[in-house]
């Protein structure tokens, strides 16, 4: 292969698929299905399908201020690294198969890092907008951040152990051709979900936005554009976070491969197989963002200190369980 | 982050979307933790009070009825009942019986949207849209009876305008039915559910010592222990011939206030029943002269006129020189009694509280600011003004003493000067 192609290739996952355009559009796709949802169980009539579209171009027409007291570059370089942040680790997620556009050893650690980005970001941003608000609320970000962080990790790392690698592709391949570890992996799949609802800061862990106390918190001077792209980035979180859960707990794309084995088509690596294994990737994303949106919905929002302790309490020392259970799983050799 | 061991002051309004209307809470905080709060009020301040002793009485039924979006059958009711006091007019069974129908559904009304705010202010959204739905068929009973869903406009001196008709008591009927099932929903899963209690549960605390201290009323005082309710303690309208229980709560945090309001619904449902089933044959005036005709003849003199409004004890001083116009009118609404503990509430509790402490007294702030100057004519007292927050409860004093007397040009330099050197900084 030339080194052109190759490089369109690569330019062609970044900047179309999976990358940029497609997490664009699906994350539009995915807010719409998540304020839907939570309308209906609210009783309301809820968004048309354009809403959230229409609401980032409206946002992005706006003036876009930055605050006199504000530092000025780290408050406007904050929504651009933020969604930087959340675009790359798409590249290494699993999205038509069980093999991910691009993957190395070790790239689990890399996109777990990577989906950290989005936060420090907007610690940095609120706490340079120099408004209490902002500050306080960037100050209740990092304490969140250290209570969901290692639950997630830990939960994460469940399926790294059992599959014995730490390439995120690698273990969706493993998960899909022993699918007898999804249930195995139940513990850790609730851990990392609710980790995960912690990291987009959503009710009941929406504290750090808080917008009846705190006025949004972190993101209270961010108007305009930057406000859109701050908002786009959550969607995007969300979108990325929920093909990790999949491909990790869930099998990725499995079973897309039994089913087109079935039906006589060979392998998954024809057109057909990677639609299929793209139709079960939506619907395991959607399953997961609707199981947030539910969670959304029955809850109260928590206080600071509840948030941590709820973690530390009880969703710690969950994964460490789910950990435990794999090894002996793994030990005995009860799956095949 | 060393920064967040020192005293941070952080300002709850004047705007501020935890709160609906302008009030302003100073907090001072260390981290999460209030130290000290105080409390600004009455950035509307809305002249109800001076504009009441230009209009007849007549006219002051409509008026009074504005200071309230929410509890506007309260305000007249409390006022029209003064003024009978005064005339010495005895209002006719099935207008008592009226009278009270309206007042329990605007408390149901009242207290499903507390419930829904409630919901809100600990980010429970969804208890927020299924309160907020169920109050329609509320809302819709009232407009119904009353033609008008917020203003209802139903009292008249010596009585009620309207009838109410066999048809409507039948369709509030098959309503509070399923209301009642909706109630009882809500008493069993609201108080039960953990994460309302984790934040409702300890929070915001009122002993009974306190709550008698500062002397609050309604359902915040009830959830503290203190049974106070006028309905059973100097009953009007028909409360003296239903039957019904004054719920009280020992345990004084938000979760009582919670409780006690839901079963308030229940118990309101219950008196709704008894009225519709009660309700009496007979007039809806106690004269069949038109009231302008009754009020020429009244004499002057004081009243002071109670009602349990769905936030506590409301009162109307009326003050009457024997012309068609009042004399003084004085409101003191159940909200500026319930203030003081709310601050006393805050401190010690987390920033996270605040919304849900502010809103567990179900605070009507637009209610509290009418209050500022005694305006005789052209001249005017500004006793109260300058005494800050325009919550002047002792201002009855109407005759102006002329030595500290301004013109209202005098009054207009005054507030220009107040706003250019900043207000309420000064």
């Amino acid at each position: 292969m030339s080194i052109a192609a190759d490089l369109g290739e690569s330019l062609f996952y970044m900047l179309v698929f999976p990358g940029f355009v497609f997490l664009f559009g699906y994350a539009f796709v995915a807010e719409y299905a998540d304020r839907k949802l939570y309308a209906r169980l609210q009783n309301r009539v809820g968004p048309p399908l354009v809403q959230p579209f229409a609401d980032f171009v409206k946002l992005l027409s706006k003036e876009s201020i930055v605050p006199e007291n504000a530092e000025e570059t780290i408050f406007e370089a904050a929504p651009i690294v933020a969604l930087a942040g959340v675009l790359t680790p798409i590249l290494y997620v699993p999205v038509w198969s069980a093999e991910a556009a691009l993957a190395f050893q070790g790239d689990l650690v890399v996109v777990l890092f990577l989906l950290t980005i989005p936060s420090f970001a907007l610690i940095f941003g609120g706490w340079h907008s120099r408004n209490a608000f902002g500050q306080i609320g960037t100050v209740r970000t990092l304490t969140q951040l250290f209570g969901y962080e290692i639950p997630f990790f830990l939960a994460c790392l469940a399926p790294a152990v059992a599959a014995g690698t730490w390439s995120i592709s690698g273990i969706a391949s493993f998960v899909a051709s022993s699918p007898l570890y999804i249930p195995v992996f139940a513990v850790g799949f609730v851990v990392a979900l609710l980790s995960l609802q912690a990291k987009l800061e959503r009710i009941p862990f929406d504290v750090p936005e808080a917008e009846t106390e705190l006025v949004t918190g972190a993101l209270v001077e961010y108007s305009g554009r930057k406000l859109a792209l701050f908002r786009l980035t959550k969607n995007i979180e969300l979108v990325v976070g929920a093909a990790l859960l999949s491909a990790l707990f869930l099998g990725g794309p499995y079973p897309a491969g039994a089913i087109a084995g079935a039906a006589g088509t060979a392998g998954t690596v024809g057109i057909a197989g990677a639609i299929l294994g793209f139709a079960v990737f939506l619907v395991k994303t959607l399953v997961i963002v609707f199981a947030l949106t539910i969670l959304r919905a029955v809850l109260a929002r928590f206080r600071i200190e509840q948030v941590v302790s709820v973690f530390y309490l009880w969703l710690v020392p969950l994964a460490l369980a789910q950990l435990a259970l794999v090894l002996v799983v793994g030990t005995a050799e009860v799956i095949p | 982050m060393a920064k967040e061991s020192d005293e941070t002051t952080i300002p709850i309004g004047p705007q501020h979307p935890s709160l609906k209307e302008p009030a302003n809470f100073e907090l001072t905080v260390e981290g999460e933790e209030i130290t000290g709060a105080e409390l600004s009020l009455s950035y509307n301040h809305r002249g109800i009070e001076q504009a009441v002793r230009s209009k007849t009485y007549l006219e002051n039924i409509y008026l009074l009825e504005r200071i309230c979006g929410i509890c506007s059958h309260s305000q007249t009711t409390a006022f029209v009942q003064g003024v009978e006091e005064l005339l010495g007019l005895d209002v006719p069974d099935r207008a008592r019986y009226i009278r009270t129908l309206v007042a329990e559904l605007e408390r149901l009304h009242s207290h499903m949207l507390w419930l829904g705010v409630a919901g809100h202010e600990i980010v429970f959204d969804t208890l927020w849209q299924y309160a907020w739905r169920d109050r329609e068929a509320v809302m819709d009973s009232l407009e119904e009876l009353t033609g008008n869903r917020v203003h209802y406009s139903i009292n008249t001196i010596g009585g009620v305008r309207e009838d109410v008709e066999d048809e409507a008591i039948e369709t509030i009927q098959d309503r509070l039915e399923d209301l009642r099932d909706r109630i009882d929903f809500y008493l069993d899963t609201v108080p039960a559910e953990r994460t309302v209690q984790m934040r409702c549960e300890d929070v915001g605390f009122v002993s009974e010592d306190l709550a008698r201290d500062l002397c609050a009323v309604g359902p915040t005082a009830r959830a503290s222990g203190v049974p106070a309710d006028v309905r059973q303690d100097n009953p009007y309208a028909a409360y003296d011939e239903g039957d019904f229980d004054v719920i009280t709560a020992e345990a004084g945090d938000l979760l009582a206030r919670l409780q006690v309001r839901i079963e308030e619904l229940a118990e309101s449902v219950a008196i709704i029943e008894q009225v519709l089933e009660d309700l009496p044959e007979g007039d809806l005036k106690a004269s069949q002269k038109p009231p302008q005709a009754l009020l020429a003849g009244i004499e002057s003199g004081d009243v002071l006129s109670r009602y349990e409004a769905p936030r506590g004890e409301l009162s109307h001083f009326i003050r009457s020189d024997g012309s068609d116009t009042p004399e003084r009118v004085h409101v003191r609404v159940p909200t500026l009694a319930n203030w003081s503990t709310v601050v006393e509430a805050l401190k010690g509790s987390y920033i996270a509280d605040t919304p849900i402490v502010v809103a567990g007294i179900d605070p009507c702030i637009s209610c509290t600011s009418r209050i500022g100057v005694a305006v005789d004519g052209d001249e005017a007292t500004l006793a109260d003004a300058t005494a800050g927050g325009g919550v002047g409860i002792n201002d009855i004093e109407t005759t102006s003493d002329t030595d500290e007397g301004y013109t209202l040009d005098d009054l207009r330099e005054y507030g220009m000067e107040w706003y250019e050197n900043g207000g309420d900084q000064l």
